[in-house]
């Protein structure tokens, strides 16, 4: 054997070695993060932190549960404006444009997506907040302008994977459609829309875990108080918020229980991830 | 209420024109808005000057000069990682479950909140490591985020080389590794080079990770063990104190300019790429 063929063991071993450093840096994140914030969960009750409506770190009441309706709330709003734009916009792009126009308008958003997150969320300090503090009244720091911001920052994101997933369904079924006598509209709403449904979904879905992992967007206009919104009018505090404005000058307990807020939006994420993931691989196999 | 097919189709047209015009022009609202308050700020002693009195007065120098290195940093260790990777799971074994765990590994890496990362850089490379902040820790930390990023592209370009390529190569009697690192990486480069200049995007852009790895000192970084503010961090501070809006927009400018730049040449590069194998 000459030197390169003996070699050849060694190589395979070493780049094993580095194919595994993806999955142990989750694994270290994970370990670190949970070990972290775990004990001081179980120290006070786990249903203290999740249901507990107080957050006041200095008496050490930990209650995240304004934070956790925090972050679903600003979720949700996210959804049901950045969905609709984003996938009227991927049909549009898709099904009902000139190619032309696609052409320059898909890059165009895609140039847009690498906005950094802080910008968004100066854009919004600057421009949305007061405007929803002159016309809706309230402070202008809330709900509604963190789900705002949050809709427009997903929008690069559900258009690009619902833009992919419509291309995929294959033309056979559109010309099929179309031979039966339906109209485009009528093709895309009870043929294409269902054979893309599963690659939507699994857009949909990534858009929300980008919605709720934000933190300095929300940060910059949301307000930040620590208690339920009575209205969408209202200040908000979402789990990341939470984690990166105290962080810096938490210690100990008060630390920890930032840990655990860490925690919580793991999971909460991981729970998203193995959702969009399933419903990508679902619609990759139907195509089969 | 019926609506005749065609009438139906006319108004639901009407309405993806309407929204996907909403999309698209607030985008470039924002875009334009940084541009139009920041371009004016700019000017060569803004690029050149350290920032003084807490970022009132004075340049951003030091903070692009702390952003380079960041981003140098997680790339010089993400690159090597990830291309790493790809080449295991495209050329050195079948897919199998240990593929299909690495594969999920990347994917839920990828799906983490930067805020996350930065929690977990702060435990690990600030306390646990004794690095403290510094330009070290955010840019390890920063590294493991773009590390699915790479991974993804890179396993792209290695797989759409032929495999006619390949097998020219055994047939001239070289070993497996010697047929990639002569022949499938050097026609794999433009696809890996992408993913590694959309890190290099990405990087610049974060904020929550860096802010509690490298910390927001406002000095110029001496080594990389010092404790440095990246132009991202700089701006939301900047923002978000309420310290001065000209030179946040200014800062804003800055990076959406780099990363829009930095996003065309990806663009161009693609494109390229795409030609060149069709």
């Amino acid at each position: 054997m000459t030197k390169p063929e003996r070699n050849e063991p060694l190589v395979k071993l070493s780049l094993l070695m580095i194919a595994l450093s993806a999955i142990s840096v989750l694994v270290v994140i994970t370990v670190f993060i949970f070990e972290q914030g775990i004990p001081i969960m179980f120290k006070y009750g786990l249903k203290n932190f999740l249901l507990g409506q107080d957050w006041y770190p200095s008496e050490k009441s930990f209650g995240l549960f304004p934070m956790i309706i925090g972050s679903l709330m600003v979720t949700f709003g996210a959804l049901i404006i950045g969905v609709p734009l984003g996938l009227a916009s991927a049909i549009l792009l898709t099904e009902f444009s000139h190619r032309q126009f696609s052409r320059i308008l898909k890059p165009v958003i895609e140039l847009l997506a690498g906005i950094p997150s802080v910008v968004y969320g100066f854009i919004g300090l600057m421009f949305l907040v007061p405007f929803i503090r002159e016309k809706f009244g309230g402070p202008g720091l809330s709900v509604l302008a963190a789900s705002i911001i949050l809709g427009i920052m997903i929008l690069p994101t559900v258009i690009s994977i619902a833009i992919d997933s419509i291309r995929a369904v294959p033309n056979s079924y559109r010309e099929g459609s179309i031979a039966l006598g339906a109209t485009k509209w009528q093709t895309v709403r009870m043929v294409i829309l269902p054979a893309a449904r599963s690659g939507i979904v699994a857009g949909v879905i990534l858009g929300m875990g980008r919605a709720i992992g934000e933190t300095m967007a929300v940060i910059m206009v949301a307000g930040n108080a620590a208690e339920i919104p009575s209205s969408i009018l209202q200040p908000v505090r979402t789990l990341t918020s939470n984690i990166a404005l105290e962080m810096g000058y938490a210690a100990g307990e008060h630390r920890e229980a930032l840990f655990a807020t860490g925690v919580i939006l793991f999971v909460i994420i991981m729970i998203l991830n193995t959702i969009a993931n399933l419903a990508s691989t679902r619609q990759k196999r139907s195509k089969r | 209420m019926l609506l005749k097919p065609r009438v139906e189709q006319k108004i639901i047209q009407v309405v993806l024109y309407l929204f996907t015009s909403i999309a698209v022009l607030v985008l470039i609202f924002i875009l334009v808005v940084i541009l139009k308050n920041g371009l004016p700020q700019l000017s060569w002693k803004f690029l050149t000057k350290n920032p003084a009195d807490m970022g009132r007065e004075g340049g951003i120098f030091s903070t692009i000069v702390a952003t380079i290195f960041l981003t140098f940093i997680a790339i010089l260790i993400a690159t090597p990682l990830g291309v790493g990777t790809a080449i295991y799971l495209t050329e050195y074994t079948v897919e199998g479950r240990l593929t299909k765990i690495i594969r999920f590994g990347a994917e839920c890496l990828a799906g983490i909140p930067s805020i996350i990362f930065g929690l977990f850089g702060f435990i690990l490379f600030v306390n646990k490591l004794k690095l403290g902040w510094s330009i070290l820790s955010g840019g390890l930390t920063l590294a493991f985020m773009v590390l699915p990023t790479i991974i993804r592209t890179s396993e792209e370009a290695i797989k759409s080389v032929p495999q006619a390529y390949r097998l020219v190569s055994f047939s001239l009697g070289s070993t497996r590794w010697q047929a990639i690192t002569r022949v499938v990486l050097p026609s794999a480069v433009p696809g890996i080079v992408t993913g590694v200049i959309l890190s290099i995007g990405r990087s610049i852009g974060e904020t929550a990770a860096v802010i509690f790895t490298a910390g927001s000192a406002l000095r110029m970084p001496t080594s990389i063990f010092s404790s440095s503010r990246s132009m991202s961090v700089h701006f939301y501070i900047l923002a978000k104190e309420g310290i001065s809006m000209s030179k946040a927009y200014g800062t804003a400018a800055v990076l959406v300019i780099a990363i829009l730049i930095i996003n065309l040449i990806t663009y161009y590069l693609m494109e390229k790429y795409i030609k060149m194998k069709s």
